[in-house]
């Protein structure tokens, strides 16, 4: 059996409190395993954003558990959490979260800068992580000149380049047109298909999730609905159950 | 992120938005600029002072007086006694002193630390005249042995010399007949004295040196063996009581004492019934001055670098503003909350760098181009006064003080991105 790498049980997420409260997440329950790919799917409201956030521990459930490689996120602090979060995850922003003015190497270097690696082996992992995704004619260019598909990748690069387990993904294609969209959606996939590295895509396209091992639905911070698309003997799906 | 790191990037920051840091860094400038400037003029002044100081009295003398002990009030005016020695007017500001005859010299030599006494006469000399050049008026300032004169031409006096030796200002020179400073030097003169028989005497003497003008007034002095032979003169005819006694005497101490020594030996002077004064004593009430004035002045400057203060606080707030999204993404990759303020910290600092460095630059620039002028100029007669002068401790005091008002400014922006959630971050649109 594939190890999970991350599990929550009953978790549940509000924001404000009285009158004001609001309920993002009302209880979920989902078991990650490493090397699979998961598609969280809903409309905007649904609580899949917010859900990604606290799976990758950005944000803090009010209630329920959640485990990172069977380690309680809660005990997670300081300086654990911040070598958790620049090992292991590696982010894809709808809005890319470029630096403009800084050239494309220098924003696919940050998470190495962050690891505090060396300036000449930073240069090298992040040339060969815009390398494997064709920008590394790009790599002196400033990133405010790139064209959406280029940002993407490099988006793309910058979350490869620390070597992590866990790719997230928020809406990755959604201020791409369709025939770069499907050239990231390529990209990401052939790293979970070739690297192994487990992906977590936030998405309100069908077609994205539909290539996914799993699908989530949600749907007023409640699960819906689990498909498993491929039905693969390896991994085991029984633990995603709906929501209470 | 390493440390260097931080660094890096935190310039790389301030640079980002060229037009907000320029116009911070201009806001520093500013009180940089006037904090150098105020310094150095302190700086200058007080080096000035220093070199008058030499000039007017040794280090390893005191002046010693006798005070009039004051009778207990209750007890109404004191008798009086024939026999007591007689006030003089002169002596320490303040306080009215007795004279001291041979035995006080005996008294005060034998107190621990004091190596030996001189007695303090007045020599009033009438005129000084170079070969039929013209009699002029002669003042003399202090005598004493060891004292170092701020030279235009010339050399200090001999030690241990009968040779009657003088040293004379520089605003003599020409009125003498001299053709230059040099040419004084070596030269013969004649001083004219009148003793108490209002008989008119004249002693040879031999001109050493040319002295700069003094902020002190313009007057010659003399070795002591030209001071001996002047008071000789001038003491002809008078009653042996009078020239064996005198309103102050000079102390003589190992001028290798500590601050604590002489201190000690003052106490001893006390105990025994008189006061000392050191030149320094003299000079440090003036000094004092000086530095209050300048402390005044620098606490203009600071007023100016803490309103800048406040402009490093807003341009922090803005960039911490702008760059929301950006800490965010930093913190979901690992950086620390630590780290996050270091960056910003680092980036006020640089700023206040930035400031510093071309305030004090600019200023020093300026500062040693009016200095020349003015000294050549306003303050010609005034040698060997730079009025503006740079010390690399005060200028580093400069730089440390600016950074450390940038750091302090800096708490407040970069604890608010160190407490930024990554999350709220990434939303923030």
């Amino acid at each position: 059996m594939t190890p999970t790498v991350l599990s929550i049980r009953n978790l549940t997420k509000h924001y404000g409190s009285g009158g004001t409260r609001f309920d993002a997440l009302k209880g979920i329950t989902l078991d990650i395993q490493e090397g699979e790919s998961i598609a969280i799917v809903g409309k905007s409201g649904s609580g899949k954003s917010t859900l990604m956030h606290i799976l990758a521990l950005l944000d803090a459930p009010s209630g329920g558990e959640l485990s990172v490689d069977g380690t309680d996120a809660a005990t997670l602090r300081g300086k654990r959490l911040n070598l958790l979060r620049n090992r292991t995850f590696g982010f894809v922003f709808q809005q890319f979260f470029l630096t403009p003015n800084a050239t494309v190497l220098e924003n696919v270097m940050l998470p190495l800068k962050i690891a505090r690696i060396g300036s000449r082996q930073r240069k090298r992992r992040a040339l060969a992580a815009l390398e494997q995704l064709d920008l590394a004619d790009k790599a002196r260019n400033r990133a405010v000149n790139l064209s959406g598909g280029q940002k993407q990748r490099v988006v793309i690069a910058r979350a490869l380049v620390n070597d992590p387990r866990i790719i997230f993904a928020d809406e990755p294609t959604g201020n791409l047109d369709s025939a770069t969209g499907a050239t990231v959606e390529d990209i990401l996939f052939s790293l979970n298909k070739e690297r192994g590295i487990t992906l977590v895509i936030v998405t309100h396209d069908d077609d994205l999730a539909a290539r996914c091992d799993r699908r989530i639905y949600l749907r007023d911070g409640l699960m819906v609905d689990a498909v498993d698309v491929h039905a693969p003997a390896m991994h085991v799906t029984s633990t995603a159950v709906v929501g209470a | 992120m390493r440390a260097l790191d931080i660094l890096k990037t935190a310039i790389g920051n301030s640079f980002r938005s060229r037009l907000r840091t320029t116009l911070t860094v201009i806001a520093i400038f500013i009180g940089a600029f006037t904090l150098t400037i105020t310094n150095g003029l302190g700086t200058g002044i007080n080096q000035y002072i220093d070199t008058q100081v030499a000039a007017i009295g040794a280090p390893d003398v005191m002046t010693v007086t006798k005070p009039v002990v004051a009778a207990d009030a209750s007890t109404g005016p004191a008798k009086y006694d024939p026999e007591a020695a007689s006030e003089v007017g002169s002596g320490r500001p303040g306080g009215a002193s007795l004279e001291m005859t041979d035995a006080d010299i005996d008294t005060i030599a034998a107190i621990d630390g004091i190596t030996s006494v001189d007695k303090s006469v007045s020599v009033r000399p009438d005129y000084i005249e170079w070969k039929s050049e013209g009699k002029y008026v002669l003042g003399l300032g202090q005598f004493g042995a060891g004292i170092t004169i701020d030279l235009a031409a010339g050399k200090q006096f001999t030690a241990d010399t009968d040779a009657l030796q003088v040293i004379i200002p520089t605003t003599y020179v020409e009125t003498m007949g001299f053709s230059s400073n040099s040419a004084a030097v070596g030269q013969q003169v004649t001083i004219g004295i009148t003793d108490a028989l209002k008989q008119q005497t004249t002693v040879e003497a031999t001109v050493v040196g040319v002295q700069n003008p003094s902020l002190l007034g313009s007057s010659a002095t003399v070795n002591p063996a030209l001071k001996d032979a002047l008071y000789a003169a001038q003491s002809v005819g008078l009653p042996a009581s009078s020239t064996t006694q005198y309103g102050s005497l000079i102390a003589h101490f190992d001028a290798k004492d500590s601050k604590a020594q002489v201190d000690a030996i003052k106490k001893h002077l006390v105990d025994a019934g008189y006061a000392g004064t050191t030149v320094a004593d003299q000079i440090g009430t003036f000094q004092t001055v000086i530095d209050g004035i300048i402390l005044v002045l620098n606490a203009f400057a600071i007023i100016a670098l803490l309103a800048a203060g406040f402009g490093i606080i807003n341009t922090l707030l803005m960039s911490v503003q702008e760059r929301t999204r950006e800490i965010g993404l930093m913190k979901a990759m690992g950086m620390s909350s630590g780290r996050i303020f270091g960056l910003f910290s680092t980036e006020a600092v640089f700023i206040g760098f930035l400031g510093s460095a071309i305030g004090s630059g600019v200023a020093i620039l300026v500062g040693s181009v009016i200095s020349r002028v003015l000294s050549n100029g306003l303050l010609k007669d005034l040698a060997g006064l730079r009025i503006l002068s740079f010390d690399a401790t005060s200028i580093a005091t400069v730089f440390l003080l600016v950074m450390g008002i940038a750091f302090v400014a800096s708490v407040l922006p970069a604890s608010r991105a160190a407490r930024q959630s990554p999350i709220d971050s990434l939303r923030y649109e």
